[in-house]
């Protein structure tokens, strides 16, 4: 697994991409609520902003880690939101992406190194 | 000062404990240059005597409908609104408590936003329903906002039988987002037409039953038609009563309904403050403007109320809000809910009822009238009709004699060559005296 | 992602159980059931006459057009109706510290004149020489109102204060069309209340933040910075969202007028400076007045209210329909934009906008006067003062150094290593008999919590309102933090569970 500084965690099996928020940030929002999830097909850069994750008092814009197109979205976040809660780094990803360039996720941080980067903040 | 509680050695006591030579210092900010020295060149202050003497005065330069026979329609409508809703409204609790923010002290409000909500979706015939837009005309504008959000195509055909000033305000709302608005002509009796105007760029399609010219249609086959090209159907009523004998948005497959909800629990007023109802099918909701009150439970498990997926709203979303409202139409929207409260279903339907009599009444003593052309084929309670020369200045010489007799369509949309038509409207507060003197003094007048 | 973390906990710590309704009372706490569980399913509360009702039961000309179910919503009888409600906050009762809201007195004079035949009864289309008596009052609020900003113009219509942003915006918009050159940008300070940036989106522009200086003014050199020809407006409040005055408005209104842009000044605070300062004097081009704060139309529980904007002369001809216009014959209303410029910007609403809340605004500004006015803002911001004197010594103020406007800005610094957040503070006021104030608004101060008493508080209320919170802010020095993260204790209600009402939406009434 990976990490980015904008707490996003991606996990690449082969040339897909499964990514989600990590547990530090679920926990920054607090009880998340809704998920605004990409309809399969759509291309992604990376920056760019791929889902909205709502809290009750705010809303949230995840942006891509890495470029791709979306294969699939975590429809089970739809009836149940708190998954992202319970489960942030596991059952409550939120896309699968086709990766562009696989080397775009060998950059990314270590858990190791988003540990360290935790702790500076 | 009646409304100033401070006295001047409050004042001066109070500067002291602030540590400021006097209240010029606390404007120490504002530019010298920008710094009135004196009360600017206005009235002074008036006793409570005064004041009602000059508005008095003002209001006495108006002819209140209730003065005498009147027929206005088109949008705003006098019905008979029960004492005990005014009443109710003007309690403390109600006329000046705020938006309900801190939901343990406002359950008071956030219960009759439920209610509310609750009542608006059955007369609309959709389960979900926001707790009051502005009025109709902006709730038909920020419908057509939605549309374009849940289809994300960029066109909106609005009938030619849609009112002209929710047109107008449609179009305005539309065309700064960049949503290209097209009107169809005006038309009696053509909601269907919009169907042929639908291209693969339409995000809707706005009609209204009972629409300007007061004719009732069924848009069940619109509804079907603009699914099947993916747009969505809007449906407009203006007027709210007649949701008690008509079939509901809901029941015609639209897909948001909105509506002018004046005509329960409010006033004429002039024009303002109105209600806008909002109500769409479940799967739109998270696209729905305005504010949502929810239930839920508190630390004790009991049942209360809380304002909810305020993750839509400008004060979280801002630049990406659904819409930049703040308030609703509260005070307004409790009216409604009270009468309604008081009517009932069986009493909205009886009220409905009574309405369209009347109406037909009215339309038999028209219709008898040399000149005279009923050109509404199937009415609620208002209808058009043809004069033999053009309506507003007949309308004048009515208002003359003492008859407030309709709206010159011409008042609406002087541009479409309707000069000779005029709307007439007849409810429950309409006897068979002002139809009878209307009818006369119509009939001298075109015979003239 | 951008974690946007308010930092508060949106459901009760005790666990939640099914929702049970109350059915007892508690002393003169009556129990308030919802209407759909009083029964009158069949019932009606109102008496139509029966030769009436006989008379109309024959709809045969609407075949297939009546509804086929019947409408399925209880009537109550008129006793049974006017058991509501007790169970709201509301001014009558107490100071209401809700900063930016401007929560003062609402005469009852207003309501009173408002309900006068000659204006309640009367219908917006009926001939204009039969409301001469109306028009001719909504000529008197724009007399006033421009008096008082020094405006040469107002649009009265919009018919809340977003609505006369977006009225603002688009006479904005429509004046650089009508010039040929449309422009893509709003700037907007980063202390913004959320209608500026939604409105500035909805009106079709790209929003961009202006910092902010940390005595909390608009950052002029920031602001210089990103002016350009691309720049359509700047929308600033003035008294500002932390309320405090722009001291350098003058200097913002020159550098937006240099790159051709338009100063649309947001005028919620307008309650501070009423009498004391014209908007025009200041280089505004267009401010949005909120009738329900600083003319004390009532806030009703959450609307109507009433946004008129006043324009300056480079935006006056953008102005929406309708106009008033006076002749020979008296009054009348031009209701139909004519010409390019109208095309575009036609009409904010159906109508003529928010006649009842006029009367009610004009009936305070005739009570008051130019001299009740004037003070009236001073009295505001003595007000604000006195309470921010009297409490700085146990809460941290946001901007400490110098004065205040209307409004008292406090943040969270003092509660540090407490246990209690604003949150809890809040809702500890609770139980102390006062609505909180505003918290967690403006954004760019930590745990904020704006106080504005407004200028219809007696100085007994004021120490009322400040002794109470020092004896609470003493408790949450004394490490009491139970009685603030477990409050509200004694209102109808504990803290409701907001997570479950966003997670499993229930928005309407079920059997």
């Amino acid at each position: 697994m990976r990490f980015t500084k904008d707490h996003e965690w991606v996990d690449l099996t082969g040339d897909t991409a499964t990514i989600g928020i990590t547990a530090y940030a679920a926990e920054q929002l607090g009880d998340v609520v809704f998920v605004e999830l990409p309809a399969a097909g759509k291309s992604v850069k990376t920056g760019e902003a791929l889902a909205v994750v709502e809290s009750v008092k705010a809303a949230s814009d995840v942006f891509a880690p890495i470029s791709g197109e979306v294969q699939a979205a975590n429809g089970a976040l739809e009836g149940n939101p708190e998954t992202v809660n319970d489960s942030p780094e596991h059952a409550g990803w939120f896309v699968k992406l086709k990766v562009a360039d696989p080397a775009e996720v060998e950059a990314l941080m270590d858990r190791a190194a988003y540990e360290t980067f935790l702790q500076t903040l | 000062m009646r409304y100033l509680p401070l006295t001047d050695s409050d004042r001066s006591d109070m500067l002291a404990v602030i540590g400021a030579a006097d209240i010029d210092a606390l404007f120490v900010d504002v530019p010298a240059s920008a710094r009135l020295t004196g009360p600017v060149d206005l009235p002074g202050q008036a006793g409570e005597l005064a004041v009602e003497r000059t508005l008095g005065l003002l209001a006495g330069r108006n002819r209140a409908a209730g003065a005498g026979p009147f027929f206005c329609g088109a949008g705003a409508y006098r019905h008979h609104v029960p004492a005990s809703v005014d009443h109710l409204i003007q309690r403390s609790e109600f006329l000046t408590s705020y938006t309900p923010y801190q939901p343990e002290i406002a359950q008071g409000t956030l219960q009759v936003l439920f209610e509310f909500q609750t009542q608006v979706s059955a007369l609309l015939g959709l389960p979900v329903a926001n707790a009051s837009m502005y009025d109709g005309s902006t709730a038909c504008a920020e419908a057509v906002m939605m549309a374009a959000r849940v289809t994300r195509r960029r066109k909106a055909v609005l009938s030619g039988g849609l009112h002209p000033h929710y047109a107008a305000t449609t179009r305005t709302l539309a065309h700064s987002a960049g949503i290209e608005t097209r009107r169809l002509a005006p038309a009696v009796d053509a909601e269907s037409a919009v169907l042929a105007a639908i291209d693969a760029d339409t995000a809707c399609v706005v009609v209204q039953t009972p629409n300007v010219f007061g004719t009732v249609t069924d848009v069940t086959a619109i509804a079907e038609a603009a699914r099947a090209a993916g747009a969505l159907m809007i449906v407009v009523t203006t007027e709210a009563v007649s949701l008690g004998l008509l079939k509901s948005p809901g029941e015609m497959g639209a897909d948001i309904a909105v509506a002018e909800g004046q005509s329960i629990g409010n006033g004429l007023n002039f024009g303002g403050p109105y209600v806008g109802l909002f109500a769409c099918r479940e799967a739109l909701l998270r696209q729905m403007p305005g504010r949502l009150c929810g239930e839920t439970v508190d630390a004790e498990g009991r049942r209360g109320f809380v304002l909810t997926l305020s993750t839509r709203e400008q004060h979280i979303r801002r630049d990406k809000a659904t819409s930049n409202i703040c308030t609703n139409s509260g005070l307004c929207a409790l009216a409604f809910s009270i009468h309604m409260s008081l009517l009932g279903g069986t009493g909205l339907t009886t009220l409905a009822r009574i309405n369209h009599a009347r109406a037909l009444t009215l339309k038999q003593a028209l219709a008898a009238i040399r000149g005279v052309e009923i050109l509404t084929p199937r009415l609620f309670n208002e209808f058009a009709v043809r004069l033999p020369r053009a309506a507003a200045p007949i309308v004048e010489a009515l208002a003359g004699k003492g008859v407030i007799g309709g709206v010159p369509f011409s008042r609406l949309d002087p541009d479409e060559g309707f000069d000779d038509v005029l709307l007439v409207c007849a409810t429950e507060t309409t006897t068979a005296e002002d139809i009878s003197v209307f009818a006369k003094t119509l009939a001298e007048e075109i015979a003239r | 992602m951008s974690v946007v973390s308010i930092g508060r906990p949106t459901r009760p710590e005790a666990p939640a159980q099914d929702g049970v309704p109350e059915t007892h009372g508690r002393g003169l706490l009556q129990h308030e059931p919802l209407i759909f569980e009083l029964g009158g399913w069949d019932k009606t509360g109102v008496d139509f006459p029966a030769d009436e009702v006989a008379a109309s039961l024959d709809v045969s000309d609407l075949a297939g057009l009546t509804r086929e179910t019947p409408l399925e919503l209880p009537g109550l009888s008129e006793p049974e109706t006017l058991r509501l409600s007790q169970q709201n906050h509301a001014i009558d009762l107490a100071l209401y510290p809700l900063g930016s809201c401007t929560m003062k007195h609402n005469p009852r004079l207003g309501e009173k004149m408002a309900r006068l035949p000659g204006f309640i009864d009367i219908h917006p289309l009926q001939p204009v020489s039969t409301v001469q008596g109306a028009l001719a009052l909504m000529d008197e609020l724009a007399h006033w109102l421009k008096t008082l900003t020094g405006m040469p113009a107002v649009a009265l219509s919009p018919k809340a204060g977003a609505h006369g942003e977006l009225c603002g915006l688009l006479a904005i918009r429509a004046a650089h069309e009508a010039r040929g050159a449309a422009r893509k940008t709003v700037l907007v300070p980063t202390s913004a209340h959320g209608t500026n940036p939604a409105t500035a989106a909805l009106a079709g522009y790209q929003v961009e933040e202006i910092a902010q200086t940390a005595d909390g003014h608009v950052d002029i050199a920031d602001l210089a910075r990103r002016l350009n020809d691309d720049v359509a407006a700047v929308m600033v409040t003035n008294p500002n969202t932390c309320g405090l005055f722009e001291r350098d408005v003058i200097e913002i209104a020159r550098l937006t007028h240099a790159v051709g842009a338009y100063f649309y000044c947001d005028g919620a605070n307008f309650n501070a400076i009423v009498g004391r300062v014209r908007p025009g004097d200041l280089g505004v081009d267009a401010m949005h007045i909120n009738l329900h704060k600083t003319f004390s139309t009532p806030h009703g529980g959450g609307g109507p209210g009433a946004g008129p904007v006043v324009l300056s002369a480079a935006l006056a001809p953008f102005a929406p329909a309708p106009w008033l216009s006076h002749g020979e014959a008296g009054f009348s209303l031009i209701e139909h934009a004519e010409g390019a410029a109208g095309e575009a910007f036609g009409r904010m609403c159906a109508f003529h906008g928010q006649m009842g809340m006029y009367v009610r605004a004009v009936t305070y500004m005739m009570s008051h006067g130019s001299d009740g006015l004037r003070q009236v803002a001073e009295d505001a911001v003595l007000n604000a003062n006195y309470i921010k004197a009297r409490l700085s010594g146990a809460m941290s103020a946001a901007y400490p150094d110098g004065p205040c406007m209307h409004e008292a800005l406090f943040d969270d610094r003092w509660l540090e290593g407490t246990g209690v957040t604003t949150l809890d503070f809040a809702k500890g006021m609770i139980d102390a008999g006062f609505h909180p104030m505003t918290m967690y608004f403006p954004l760019v101060v930590h745990g904020a919590m704006l106080i504005e008493p407004t200028e219809t508080e007696s100085r007994r209320e004021l120490d009322r309102f400040c002794d109470t919170l020092l004896e609470l802010a003493a408790a949450v020095k004394a490490g009491d933090t139970e009685r603030f993260t477990g409050a509200p204790f004694h209102a109808p209600l504990r803290r409701l569970d907001e997570t479950q009402a966003a997670r499993r939406p229930r928005l309407s009434w079920t059997a």
